[in-house]
């Protein structure tokens, strides 16, 4: 199958300047620092350059520079171990949609405590069958199905193999 | 003469083109030395050759003829008659007609060119014939990367050596290497094509000459390699930089003025380009290029220049992300790039070159002109807009560069400017007298100016007279200024103000009061008022921290300014009003400037001069004098908190400026006996208790002075130490000269009371071990034996800093094989003898041992002949700071020491010592050590091993052998294993590996890894032993490090695999470590590591890992969560598929 570019001309944002996080509180040792947005935001994005290079090498982006997740758009409550990732597909056809939100889940769920529920979202509007995709993405027995079968996990796994540099 | 069969054989292979290279240059190897030994002449070779030479196989010639040319490059040296160079140029000259031998020919040809004159030169008229053929014959652009290069070296060679000859072929050369270059795309070849083209030019000098016909082709050819456009990837050709051919080309538009009138339109377009480097390129090439063409050709584009700049500069300022701080920045914090920079270059050169006409362009400019119009509509930062902010930045910087060029251009520029906008800033300030209000960008303009004025003078080593236009006209307002400034200032420190604001009006100010005095002379009491102003805001309004660091910085310059140049007036005023103020203000409660930015201020300003040093030095050590005799004699807990602080800033800051300055040192030993004289006349209360940390700080301060002086000085601090010890304490009046210690005096209230001497005598006491502990070995210490007695005594009381004294005498004595002076010094063996000789005597009535004939060592002490569990602790203490002494000076004594500490830590160690000794043995206590005393002898393994700060270092003198660590480990850790495979005691045992843990911990890396297999499970010993106590968590985080150390190297990685299972075992249990986040962080990096080793020994431990990973994912500090991950990824990606969920 030739697979055409869905989206041949994405747009591509500066990267926003991260926000540093000070010294760690070397002062308590016992202080809890919570899981927060941005510590949800960095695991996501480490590893994750590879779901857009996987399918298409000509687009080198990773997904903060095109904008698929953003830090606003990350939801956490350490407390209730609940967190929602909303992402943006780059067009409202984007066949990826589905693969990017799995391989967010799964990224998720291997970083994260066992305790967490983890919900991922199309963002509203942002997809021409939004419903259906975040069906998809958040039914366990489906999620469950899709990781049971061999290729479909080979690719989950490739897309999240460390990118070195 | 060789055999002629071996040449033809050699050539044969050299041919041949199917031999591989080696042989190829092997054959030329011997050919050369045949020729260069004169076995065979050049002559021989070429007859030899001839076949070669000039067969119709191309192959075969092409060769033959590299030969003979690589044969003639490698006797250059070698001298030749003027026949043969002759006929050999002429066989080389014919043959670059021959392109299919080309390679031959050009490498034979430049071979014969670069010869040296004495060993025979190619004659000018060959030379021109080979130039004439090249001409003919050569079409640079259709051949291959290397023989474009040859062609292009060939020609460099041509022009360069034989210059007339060449020049005389006039157009023809010119309309050939025009050819040759043009469309050239490989950068080697460009970099010889275009410094070609420099020499080319310099052969006709003549205006009027050829050159002037061609000059348009020559440019046309030039033209389209700018600007450089590099896309070879990085990596490549890694010779040839973009820069360096950017050079090359800059170098070659510059060589001749005749292409001035293409070149200067050409940059001036690609100014408008939208690539930044080509912008760049553009502002260098015409700094460059003007530089080269000379002013009159210049000046007719002097309009197109100048609009230029200014383009480039304001289009390519960004907005400023910079935060205002302290820290300096150029005009508004806009960032500059590139672009600027080189902008501002070319703005220099030029109004340098032609100043009239620049000065008139810039005078006349309207966006100049206008930048009144935003000024006096705008009157503080906040209210410019961004646009406003970038071009009053942009004219700041313009007006900045321009009067820094020269003395008219300053002068015309002020007479221009300065007194409208001092207009503008009195208007804005009359018209509010009682707000805080400064006309922002009159005074920023004003400031650039200042700064240009001060930067022309310190640029021309203040060659310019003090009396043109310019300073007089800074002058007539100068003072004005500086107190309009100062009273705003005032009231700045009471309102609101926007930072920048804030930063340019104390900026300002500082500008003003450095301004070389001889130019501009400011009246003292502008001077004074502005340092009055500056230091009421260090001492009031500290509130607002940035104005307080904007003075504080102000005055640091001010101060260095002032000590600089001698000006002895200001220098008064600044001592009065500034150091003697805040000298002042450390002894006086009144102000409210909290003590640590007070000794921030102190240590800005001392910074500022040697002569400031000096005053806050003498200051700060009657503060600290002061509030120690507080804190001593009244027992005043803030005192004492103050002292403390200032000892500490002594220690940290004072000592070292005052080594790093030259003779200050009177100010250590004024320092020193001044502290000796305060104890001497301080009287205590017996009952008097006082802070520890200060005790601590005081004999900090007191170890750092006394070993930052020269010996000399230390000789007399120690002799008046010992005076105030002998006379003012009751210490050594205590039967110094028997040789035993009475423990009965002491005995029995150690156990009650650790410490049994009065505050004075503790102090002294203190303060003299911090001076013996600093002094160098060769420093003689008075009366040396009553002093080791004294310590002795003292250590068995708990008293650590004796015990430090101790080892630090011990480790300074030099042995006798190596003190020639016997007469000088007290020696070692000696001082051993006393140490372990001196018995201390129990009577009766001590409880334990009922006979009055007992004569104990500090050794039996240790090894429980009594029963004082707090005595051995005390005498285990001592014994382990004299071993360290011995151990670092590298003494054998040191092993008979640590074997006492060893048998302490062995179970029934006391009775088998004892043994030895018949008559003490049924007397003893048959029960074993207490257990705190072979924790503390255990212990004292870590004492050996670590860096001491306090005492025993280099700081303090120290002889320090090389490589201590690793000769006591190589001894102690034999022993250590074998006790552990025969101690039967689960409590000994363990204490054994405490032990080990503590040496294994300490020791080089590298020593561990060598016994990495032997000792791993006694590394795991240890971590679970320190694993107990939360008191241990440095030193289990210690020992960790040496896991994973062992874990990165491949010798210890063979010996965790062995003891994979219970290494995993331990970091398991180590990842859930409470007490300290680095622990459970390395911990789970040693698990990354071991998932490494090879599958078949870890994969049974997977599941384990992974299990217990599921804990830390979920740990409370971020940066273990992190690497938790990262080892979940790393041992779930052993298996063949992913991860369970």
């Amino acid at each position: 199958m030739v697979l055409g570019l869905i989206n041949a001309n994405p747009v591509i944002y500066e990267k926003k300047e991260r926000r540093v996080r000070g010294a760690p509180s070397d002062a308590d040792e016992y202080a809890v620092e919570p899981i927060d947005e941005q510590e949800i935001f960095d695991i996501l994005l480490n590893d994750t350059q590879k779901i857009c290079i996987f399918k298409y090498p000509e687009h080198p982006y990773s997904l903060e520079e095109l904008k698929v997740i953003t830090e606003d758009a990350i939801e956490v409550n350490d407390h209730r171990s609940y967190v929602r990732v909303t992402f943006t597909p780059t067009v409202e056809h984007c066949s990826m949609a589905t693969i990017i939100g799995l391989c967010l889940r799964v990224k998720l769920i291997r970083s994260l405590p066992s305790r967490y529920k983890v919900d991922i979202r199309v963002a509203p509007g942002s997809h021409a069958t939004e419903a259906a995709v975040n069906k998809q993405l958040n039914d366990k027995e489906r999620v469950a199905a899709a990781l049971e079968n061999p290729s479909l996990l080979d690719m989950v796994d490739e897309c999240l193999a460390p990118t070195y540099g | 003469m060789a055999e002629p069969s071996e040449l033809t054989q050699h050539i044969e292979s050299y041919v041949d083109t199917s031999r591989s290279q080696t042989q190829q240059a092997a054959s030329l190897d011997s050919i050369t030395s045949l020729v260069k030994n004169d076995l065979i002449t050049i002559e021989t070779l070429v007859k030899e050759m001839e076949m070669y030479l000039t067969t119709t196989d191309n192959v075969i010639r092409a060769r033959g003829t590299v030969l003979l040319a690589e044969v003639l490059g490698n006797l250059v040296l070698k001298p030749l008659d003027k026949v043969t160079i002759h006929s050999l140029i002429g066989f080389f000259t014919d043959r670059l007609a021959d392109w299919r031998a080309l390679r031959g020919a050009l490498v034979g040809c430049l071979a014969l060119l670069r010869r040296k004159s004495d060993a025979g030169i190619v004659s000018a008229t060959d030379a021109k014939a080979v130039a004439e053929s090249y001409l003919k014959n050569l079409e640079v652009q259709s051949l291959g990367q290397h023989d474009r290069k040859l062609c292009f070296q060939l020609l460099e060679c041509l022009i360069e050596r034989y210059p007339n000859e060449v020049a005389s072929l006039d157009e023809l050369l010119l309309y050939g290497i025009c050819e040759a270059v043009d469309g050239e795309k490989d950068p080697y070849c460009l970099m010889l094509a275009f410094h070609v083209i420099q020499v080319l030019v310099q052969l006709f000098p003549d205006p009027s000459g050829p050159l002037a016909n061609f000059s348009g082709e020559l440019f046309e050819t030039l033209e389209s390699y700018f600007p450089i456009h590099f896309t070879h990837p990085e990596g490549e050709d890694s010779d040839v930089k973009r820069d360096d051919l950017s050079r090359a080309l800059m170098i070659a538009f510059s060589s001749t003025p005749l292409l001035e009138p293409s070149v200067i339109p050409l940059l001036l377009e690609k100014l408008s380009s939208s690539l930044p480097s080509a912008k760049v390129d553009s502002l260098k090439y015409l700094s460059y290029c003007s530089l080269k063409y000379g002013a009159d050709r210049m000046a007719k584009h002097a309009k197109a220049i100048w609009s230029s700049i200014k383009t480039a500069i304001s289009t390519s300022l960004k907005e400023p992300t910079k935060s205002i701080t302290s820290e300096s920045m150029d005009g508004l914090g806009f960032l500059e790039n590139e672009i600027t920079a080189e902008a501002l270059v070319l703005l220099e050169i030029v109004v340098l070159q032609n100043n009239d006409l620049y000065l008139s362009l810039i005078l006349d400019d309207e966006d100049i002109r206008t930048i009144f119009n935003i000024i006096t509509s705008y009157v503080s930062y906040k209210d410019f807009s961004l646009q406003g902010k970038q071009r009053l930045h942009v004219v700041g910087r313009i007006l900045y560069i321009t009067s820094r060029t020269s003395v008219v251009s300053c002068n015309r520029m002020l007479e221009t400017f300065f007194s409208r906008l001092v207009d503008v800033l009195k208007l804005s300030m009359r018209n509010s007298s009682r707000e805080c209000v400064i006309n922002f960008g009159a005074l920023y303009l004003c400031m650039e100016l200042f700064t240009a004025a001060r930067d022309l003078i310190i640029g021309s080593n203040s060659s310019i007279s003090a009396d043109e236009a310019c300073f007089c006209i800074l002058q007539s307002s100068s003072d004005s200024l500086i107190n309009a400034l100062c009273s705003k200032l005032a009231i700045t420190a009471k309102e609101v103000a926007h930072d920048v604001d804030v930063y340019f009006r104390v900026k300002s100010l500082q500008i003003l009061a450095i301004f070389p005095e001889d130019h501009l002379p400011i009246s003292k009491s502008a001077f004074e008022n502005c340092l009055t102003i500056l230091m009421s805001i260090i001492l009031v309004d500290f509130n607002k921290t940035l104005l307080w660091k904007l003075a504080l910085k102000a005055l640091y310059h001010i101060g260095s300014f002032v000590s600089k140049c001698h000006e002895s007036d200001k220098a008064l005023s600044y001592t009065s009003i500034v150091v003697e103020k805040i000298v002042s203000s450390l002894l006086d409660d009144n102000f409210t400037l909290p003590l640590p930015l007070k000794l921030e201020a102190v240590s800005a300003i001392g910074a500022s001069g040697m002569n400031h040093v000096l005053k806050i030095v003498q200051g700060l050590q009657g503060a600290i004098f002061a509030s120690i005799s507080d804190s001593f004699v009244h027992g005043s807990i803030r005192s004492a908190e103050m002292a403390i602080q200032l000892l500490q800033f002594y220690s940290e800051k004072v000592i070292p400026w005052i080594k790093e300055t030259d003779g200050l040192e009177e100010v250590l030993l004024h320092f020193a006996v001044n502290i000796w004289g305060h104890v001497e006349s301080w009287i205590f209360h017996d009952d008097q208790v006082y802070e520890k940390g200060l005790l601590d700080a005081t004999m900090m301060a007191m170890k750092l002075t006394v070993a930052s002086c020269s010996g000399e000085i230390q000789n007399a601090i120690i002799q008046k130490a010992y005076t105030v010890l002998s006379s003012n304490t009751s210490l050594l009046l205590k039967e110094s000269s028997l040789t035993s210690i009475p423990i009965r005096l002491e005995g029995l209230q150690l156990t009650e009371r650790a410490n049994s001497f009065s505050g004075k005598d503790e102090l002294v006491l203190s303060l003299f071990a911090s001076v013996i502990i600093a002094v160098q070995p060769k420093i003689e210490i008075p009366n040396v034996k009553e002093i080791l007695r004294l310590f002795l005594t003292t250590l068995l009381k708990g008293h650590v800093p004796s015990a430090q004294a101790l080892g630090s005498m011990i480790n300074k004595f030099g042995t006798k094989s190596n003190r020639a002076d016997i007469s000088y010094g007290f020696m070692l063996e000696e001082a051993i003898d006393i140490i372990f000789e001196t018995k201390s005597w129990n009577s009766q009535d001590n409880g334990v041992l009922s006979s009055d004939d007992n004569e104990m060592g500090l050794t039996d002490l240790c090894l429980g002949f009594v029963d004082d569990r707090q005595l051995q602790i005390n005498s285990i203490v001592g014994l382990a700071w004299v071993a360290k002494g011995l151990l670092l000076c590298g003494h054998e004594k040191v092993k008979d020491v640590i074997m006492i500490l060893l048998e302490c830590l062995l179970p029934g160690g006391s009775i088998r010592a004892s043994k030895s000794k018949p008559g003490l043995s049924e007397r003893i206590s048959e029960k074993d050590l207490h257990p705190s005393v072979k924790k503390s002898a255990a212990d004292a393994f870590h004492l050996l091993m670590s860096d001491s700060e306090v005492c025993l270092n280099r700081k303090f003198h120290a002889i320090i052998r090389p490589l201590y660590k690793q000769r006591l480990f190589s001894v102690v850790m034999p022993i250590l294993q074998s006790s552990i495979r025969n101690s039967n005691s689960s409590f000994s045992r363990s204490l054994l590996y405490r032990a080990s843990a503590h040496i294994i911990s300490d020791a080089p890396l590298i020593a561990v890894l060598s016994e990495a297999k032997k000792l791993i499970s006694i590394l795991l010993e240890g971590l679970s032993i320190f694993n107990e106590d939360p008191l241990d968590k440095e030193k289990l985080y210690n020992l960790l490090l040496v896991l994973s150390g062992i874990l990165t190297e491949k010798n210890g990685q063979e010996a965790v695999i062995e003891n994979a299972h219970s290494v995993i075992n331990c970091l398991t249990g180590l990842m859930v470590y409470r007490h300290m986040m680095l622990v459970r962080e390395t911990a789970i990096q040693c698990l990354v590591a071991m998932s490494e080793l090879p599958h078949a020994r870890i994969y049974p431990m997977r599941t384990q890992v992974l299990r217990a990973i599921l804990k830390a994912v979920d740990d409370p500090k971020r940066a273990v969560r992190q690497e938790a991950v990262r080892c979940r990824k790393a041992w779930a990606s052993l298996a063949s598929r992913g991860l369970h969920f």
